[in-house]
């Protein structure tokens, strides 16, 4: 039970944040790249769901599952979208996917951009802090283990 | 507990099969007085709602039918152009038919085949090696299984979140699609399937599985 790798994406497509723990395989094409066709695969899915969905949706598209991994999406009403790779053992990531927005993501955000007048909104968090604090959060979670089952 | 449809996909994409077993619609249907208070407008050759939720009636819907006609596009069933005729008070009071659209054959046939692709790049963003593409896709209202055959076909099928037992129905749907189908002289590989009998073949298929009908199945 493992977590692979996490994406933030604000509500333009920007990449605001990446971390990976345990990816064995990398797409093949440059980070940049892969941020657009993760988006647009995304925003694609998303728009696919409200057509075909039988009746009117609360809370959209959840997760997508392949043989080998699967992929859990939460988004907030402002368009932040966070987006989790993990192994077909966790079960529903949404209430941690919310969690790491509002305590991990919103808590140092606030301070992010309150405490720095110079950084500017849609482009990657830099802020070291707000990366340790990921990674500590994400290696307590229950179904982490440092290596792969 | 119910399936909602089947699609079947080739291999390059193109669209070959298509079944709706049970499809809610959520509808509503009020009587208004002129002036209309909900705000409309053309979308997709469609009248729908774009501000004024209330009453089951939420934006995005389309409008269905105007006093019991459907309405065919942007016009009602007499040819009125619908926008104009409900800018006009003497036509009221009367009722409409507000609801999610339903979608044509055409509109079905976009999204089944760009799931086709979103599956290749589900495969290519994977963090795994050796992923297939998305096997199940899930969302609040409804699960989306799909099964992709060594051949290259995908059947999809749409089913209520809280449904078991979809990977046996699955392969239940490529043994019939291949007697029915395959062993067919008259079909051509990757064509839509057309074929007398085959809507019901689904319902053969969906026989074999009683407990998997929609509450409105008889």
């Amino acid at each position: 039970m493992t977590v692979h790798n996490l994406y933030i994406f604000d509500r333009n497509g920007s990449c605001l944040h990446y971390g990976e723990w345990n990816r064995k395989k990398q797409a093949g094409i440059s980070k940049e790249e892969e941020f657009k066709l993760m988006y647009g695969m995304l925003f694609s899915i998303r728009s696919f769901c409200s057509k075909m969905s039988p009746l009117d949706m609360k809370d959209g598209f959840l997760t997508f599952q392949t043989s080998k991994y699967k992929l859990h999406y939460y988004e907030t009403a402002t368009g932040i979208k966070i987006i989790m790779n993990t192994d077909l053992g966790v079960p529903n990531a949404k209430d941690i996917l919310h969690q790491i927005y509002s305590t991990v993501s919103m808590g140092l955000y606030v301070e992010y951009i309150v405490k720095n007048p110079l950084c500017v909104l849609g482009e990657q968090l830099s802020s070291d802090l707000f990366s340790t604090r990921l990674d500590l959060y994400i290696r307590a979670l229950p179904f982490f283990s440092p290596r792969a089952a | 507990m119910a399936i909602f449809s089947v699609y079947a996909v080739n291999k390059s994409g193109g669209f070959i099969y298509q079944y709706d077993n049970y499809v809610h619609r959520a509808e509503a249907e009020k009587t208004f007085r002129y002036p209309l208070d909900c705000v409309l407008k053309i979308h997709d050759e469609k009248v729908v709602v774009s501000f004024g939720q209330r009453d089951g009636i939420r934006v995005g819907n389309a409008l269905l039918s105007i006093n019991g006609l459907d309405v065919n596009g942007k016009f009602t069933a007499d040819g009125k152009e619908i926008i104009e005729y409900l800018k006009d008070s003497t036509n009221y009071p009367l009722s409409i038919l507000f609801g999610r659209a339903r979608l044509s054959s055409n509109e079905k046939l976009m999204p089944a085949s760009m799931f086709h692709s979103l599956f290749a790049i589900g495969s290519q963003l994977s963090p795994e090696v050796g992923s297939t593409g998305i096997e199940m896709l899930e969302t609040d209202m409804f699960k989306r299984h799909c099964f992709q055959t060594l051949t290259g076909i995908k059947l999809i099928v749409l089913t209520d979140p809280r449904q078991s037992g979809i990977d046996e129905l699955l392969r239940k749907i490529y043994e019939i699609y291949s007697d029915f189908a395959l062993k067919n002289p008259f079909y051509s590989l990757a064509m839509p399937i057309s074929l007398e009998g085959v809507p019901t073949y689904a319902e053969h298929l969906l026989a074999a599985f009683p407990s998997l009908y929609g509450p409105t199945h008889p």
